[in-house]
């Protein structure tokens, strides 16, 4: 193998280091492809959304999942097929079936439901809708549930919900934990041990009830906007905590490190301490417990939706699409409903394998 | 004589010992407990002393990295004397230029998140030299001096093996300008090899520009190679004071005569008449009553272990804290036995 | 002299690390001997720790073993087994009953979760077949044996509650458990005050004149080794430079680096205020190898060319001394080599 390039090495920053390091670590590195892949995902949900995810309709009640077919008889064209209505002999019921015998071409950037993309821009282009579409017809790209809203676009929609609640929980949860610990460690003392007991507290209880209460004390007017910032909340007065302990341990650990002392030999202030010698020595164990973190909220979020005490329909997150999943009899009718599953296995991992790589890569030096 | 620079009478600190929920104190932990001396510009007083004896905390009070317990710390800064001791964190921070410090471990010491010409000029940087180009320039020639090549300015310390890193540590030192270092343990922690370079360095450093060390350490051997005078701790006090040649030739104290026992020599089988030290240093928070070296030393008698023996003038430029300094005739090196067998 | 108990022959280990192979140990040869402690020297980073966990197998991965042999003579006689050629599983027989090793990190060996009897006891229940009872008992014999203070009642304490000198006996004793005929001790007393070091030192010396151990005794520092070693074996990068026992190395260096290293050290014999001389630069980093003679680029005594561009094989001098060095020989062999 080739020599190391030493020079390279010596003047590398803490950055290019920890990127080096990270990069040796395959999973992680596969993990953060694929959060990249679904936080792009969320951001263009509605954009990526086939039918609108809220649009009922009795007609289309479970249908399985169903491919794009790529060419006809004229060459490329890509379309699905179209859905016919059928008296089922023995039950005289109307059951709603694939009907390839008519083909429905697919529109690329065509028109569909509104949406604001980014809150900003109010817009109807989507990546696909339908040409010739007749009542009930759509692309079910996996299938559709009960009451006949299309999964994939609901699915895009979720991920965009449960993946911001964990984004916005930590913010909170890092604003406090920083906050919280910073302070801890700074003025030591009185204050240091009210606020460790405050999180010995916080932390002997038990989670779950403490959320379910919670969570059931939330006016039932409210509107889906404020439950789900409420929910964050929740999710987040509880996760603070062991960002506080990490702020708090580090912090106390750099303090004794003698490159600290060291500037406050050379008359260094406290504000310049901090900030320039101590910071940037944990900023990278802070990006790590964020990273563990994370996952930890998108689990709360999905469990308190699925158990029905988070998010409430009509909102649209992966808890409650799995709580459409919850009985065996819908499973055995349409089972693709529990494909909402497979993106929260996903994520979870990957965070999970994204932070253990970044902390092995986060200190280059240790 | 040239001038004293730094009067140091009667310093003490005691670290509390707390237990418990409410964090009552319990104790104290005397880990510097009546320290006097004082050092004169352009020489090298040594501390020295087996570790957990109080010379990092002694250090580290005259530093005023801690505030001491008691005591006082005159130092005489641009012609005036300030007394160190009762100075509060702000009013301390314009005074701190004026004294500055080499750390044991080449590893914690430098901030492994900066370039080494930042580590070097981040203490002028907080001193008011805004000029970048006037402080690299600076950077660059302490560089030199402690023979760092310029090309490495750009290096992180992760580059650097425990000696250069050391040299690091003491360009930072340098760059203020001080009047006095305070190098506690400066190659305690480097293989042998490298501790001659350093100290070599230190000495140099010291014809080159008059700097006046305080240097601490556990080995009487590298202390021989740079100090003027040397001051022997023990469980927070000092128990020896004299002039290097004559307390290495001919020491008064029998805590200095074991150490420099202690001290290996290069010289196979030599050892035969070593005296070994029996146990550990006493603990600083329950020191023995009268001298608390008496439970270690193979002189003791009844006073030894009832009174506690005052640092006195033995001879002139001597002091001893013995009741038997003036009876016994301890053994120094360069005596018969230490000649190889 | 008896047989060695030891017999290690161009030993090698390699590191296989992203960013390239570390030959960290590359031909080490050497003899130790019952009752005798051989010292190895050298500064930091020569492949003296990594030396010592081959002998033991337990090189860190990414390292292994590539070469070399590890005899060991057996306790009841026979023929000796080589362990570098041991699978893990048949080495643990070895480790602890043969050989033992103290390291230099006392409080980085030991878990912090059980106290000192238990974690003595481990090793003697699983190799002596002792139970709880007689392993505490033997436990409290070894503690007292190394000198600590009232060894029934340190025996319930935790490595955190001890100094390091205490530490470091209490390691010693975990190495003695099973009563291994040969100990390694890296670096034993780096960590430690000069005082605390005496100690140390003091009880190694009467531990071998008890049990006849043979001793390994790896350290930097030139000062130990006069006290301690009968035979020293001086490394730099990776290889054993010069051989040759306590005497002749202190008082006939012939290797340059043996030399320089001997000048470098401080000692309470110098008069005050005097610079020592000095090896030039540092150790070079693994990667970057010198080629030619490895010491080449800080040696003053450097053969131009020569030293420059062929390695100095070991040259067996009439006095039972190796040494690699041009000066003292292997300049033929390298003169062919190049012509070759
Ligand atoms: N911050 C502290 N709090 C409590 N005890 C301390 C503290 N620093 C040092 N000590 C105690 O003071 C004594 C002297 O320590 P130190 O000054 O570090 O000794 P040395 O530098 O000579 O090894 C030791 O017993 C040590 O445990
Ligand atoms: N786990 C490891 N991975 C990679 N290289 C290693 C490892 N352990 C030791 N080395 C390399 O092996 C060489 C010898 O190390 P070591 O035996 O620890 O030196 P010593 O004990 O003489 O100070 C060093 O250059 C070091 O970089
Ligand atoms: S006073 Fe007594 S115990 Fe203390 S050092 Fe002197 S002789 Fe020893
Ligand atoms: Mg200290
Ligand atoms: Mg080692």
């Amino acid at each position: 193998m080739a020599q190391i390039d030493s020079e390279k090495y010596a003047v590398a920053t803490q950055l290019q280091l920890t990127w080096w390091r990270f990069r040796r670590h395959k999973l992680a590195m596969i993990s953060i492809v694929l959060l990249l892949l679904f936080y792009l995902l969320a951001i263009f949900a509605d954009f990526l959304a086939t039918t609108d995810p809220h649009a009922t309709d009795a007609r289309t009640s479970y249908i399985a999942p169903q491919g794009i077919h790529l060419f006809d008889d004229n060459g490329f064209n890509p379309h699905v097929y179209g859905i016919k209505g059928q008296r089922d002999m023995k039950t005289f019921k109307l059951v709603y079936t694939i009907d390839p015998s008519r083909k429905v071409y697919i529109d690329f950037f065509g028109r569909g439901y509104e949406y604001n993309l980014f809150g900003l821009l109010s817009t109807d282009i989507h990546l696909m809708t339908l040409k010739n579409a007749e009542r009930g017809d759509g692309i079910y790209l996996l299938g559709t549930d009960l009451l006949g809203r299309d999964l994939w676009s609901r699915l895009v929609v979720a991920t965009r919900v449960s993946l911001t609640i964990g984004l916005v929980g930590v913010t909170i949860s890092l604003f406090l934990g920083v906050l919280l610990g910073g302070i801890s460690a700074v003025y030591g003392g009185m204050v240091d041990t009210v606020i460790q007991r405050v999180i010995e507290v916080i932390r002997s209880m038990p989670t779950i009830p403490l959320w379910l209460g919670l969570a059931a004390a939330l006016p039932n007017d409210w509107s889906v906007l404020q439950i789900y910032f409420a929910i964050t909340i929740i999710i987040s007065l509880l996760a603070w905590t062991d960002l506080a302990r990490v702020v708090r341990g580090k912090f106390l650990a750099l303090k004794e490190e003698e490159f600290v002392m060291a500037a406050e030999l050379a008359g260094a202030s406290q504000g310049r301490i901090i900030f320039r010698h101590m910071l940037p020595s944990f900023a990278s164990h802070i990006i790590a417990a964020v990273s563990l973190a994370l996952p930890a909220m998108i689990i709360s979020e999905t469990s308190l939706s699925f158990l029905g005490l988070g998010l409430r329909p009509p909102a649209i997150s992966w808890g409650i699409l799995l709580q459409d999943a919850q009985n065996i009899q819908t499973l055995a009718l349409a089972p693709w409903l529990l494909v909402s599953a497979i993106p929260v296995v996903v994520v979870i991992l990957a965070f999970n394998f994204l932070g253990d790589g970044l902390r092995d890569a986060a200190d280059p030096y240790g | 004589m040239s001038e004293t620079i730094l009067e140091v009478r009667d310093l003490k600190k005691h670290f509390p010992i707390r237990r418990g929920l409410l964090r009552r104190v319990v104790g104290q932990v005397k880990a510097v407990d009546g320290v006097s001396f004082s050092i004169r510009k352009g020489e090298t007083l040594a501390l020295v002393g087996e570790s957990g004896c109080g010379k990092t905390t002694a250090a580290r009070c005259i530093l005023r990295a801690y505030a001491p317990t008691g005591g006082s710390i005159k130092f005489k800064v641009e012609g005036r004397e300030v007394e160190l001791a009762g100075l509060k964190r702000r009013e301390l921070r314009p005074l701190r230029r004026h004294i500055q410090m080499v750390f044991q471990d080449p590893y914690s010491s430098l901030n492994p998140r900066m370039v080494v010409g930042d580590i070097i000029g981040e203490p002028m940087l907080i001193n008011g030299m805004s000029d970048a180009v006037a402080r690299r320039r600076r950077v660059e020639e302490l560089m030199e001096l402690v023979q760092l090549p310029r090309a490495y300015y750009n290096r992180f310390p992760h580059a650097f093996s425990g000696g250069q890193r050391q040299r690091i540590g003491i360009a930072r030192a340098l760059s203020l300008n001080p009047s006095l270092i305070v190098a506690d343990e400066p190659v305690s922690a480097l293989d042998v090899s490298v501790q001659a370079q350093i100290l070599n360095l230190m000495l140099d450093l010291q014809d080159q520009l008059g700097l006046t060390y305080l240097f601490v350490a556990h080995d009487l051997s590298v202390v021989k190679h740079v100090s003027d005078r040397v001051a022997v701790m023990y469980v927070g006090r000092i128990v020896e004071l004299a002039e290097t040649e004559a307390l290495f030739e001919r020491p008064l104290h029998p805590y200095t005569e074991a150490l420099l026992s202690a001290a290996p020599t290069p010289v196979p089988g030599a050892v035969s008449n070593r005296i070994v030290l029996e146990r550990e240093i006493a603990d600083p928070a329950n020191p023995p009553p009268g001298c608390s070296f008496h439970p270690r030393c193979r002189y003791a008698t009844d006073v030894c272990r009832q009174v506690l023996p005052e640092l006195q003038e033995a001879e002139p430029g001597r002091l001893v804290a013995c009741h038997r300094a003036k009876e016994l005739s301890l053994a120094g090196v360069g005596a018969a036995e230490h000649v190889v067998a | 002299m008896a047989d060695p108990i030891l017999s290690v022959r161009d030993l090698k280990t390699q590191f296989f690390g992203p960013e390239g192979i570390v030959r960290a140990v590359d031909g080490v040869d050497f003899d130790v001997y019952e009752g005798r402690t051989l010292g190895v020297v050298g500064e930091s980073g020569c492949g003296k720790s990594v030396t010592a966990r081959s002998v033991l197998g337990i090189v860190d991965r990414p390292g292994r073993v590539v070469g070399g042999s590890i005899m060991l003579r057996p306790a009841g006689g026979g023929p000796a087994i080589d362990l570098a050629r041991l699978t893990n599983e048949e080495m643990r027989k070895y480790r602890g009953p043969e050989i033992a090793l103290v390291f230099q990190e006392p409080m980085a060996s030991f878990s912090q979760h059980y106290t000192i009897g238990n974690q003595i006891g481990e090793g003697i229940k699983l190799h002596m077949g002792l139970d709880e009872r007689a392993a505490k008992k033997r436990s409290i014999e070894l503690l007292d044996m190394v000198g600590v203070p009232q060894a029934a009642r340190r025996v319930d304490d935790y490595p955190f509650q001890l100094s390091g000198g205490l530490r470091q006996r209490v390691m010693i004793a975990m190495a003695l458990s099973c009563d291994p005929r040969v100990l390694i001790a890296d670096e034993p007393t780096t960590a430690l005050d000069v005082t605390t070091q005496a100690q140390i030192l003091d009880l190694l010396r009467s531990l071998q004149q008890q049990k006849g151990l043979a001793i390994i005794l790896i350290t930097h520092d030139m000062g130990v080794i006069a006290e301690m070693a009968h035979d020293v074996s001086v490394m730099y990068l990776g290889r054993a430079v010069e051989t040759g026992t306590v005497k002749e190395i202190f008082e006939a260096p012939r290797h340059p680096y043996t030399r320089a290293l001997l000048r470098s050290i401080p000692t309470v014999l110098a008069k005050p205020r005097t610079r020592l001389p000095t090896i030039a630069g540092s150790i070079p980093h693994p990667f970057d190898r010198p080629k030619g003679c490895s010491y080449h680029p800080r040696c003053a005594e450097i053969i131009g060319a020569v030293c420059e561009t062929a390695e100095p094989p070991a040259v067996d001098t009439d006095d039972g001394r190796q040494v690699r060095c041009f000066l003292h020989g292997g300049m033929e062999a390298a003169k062919a080599g190049v012509a070759a």
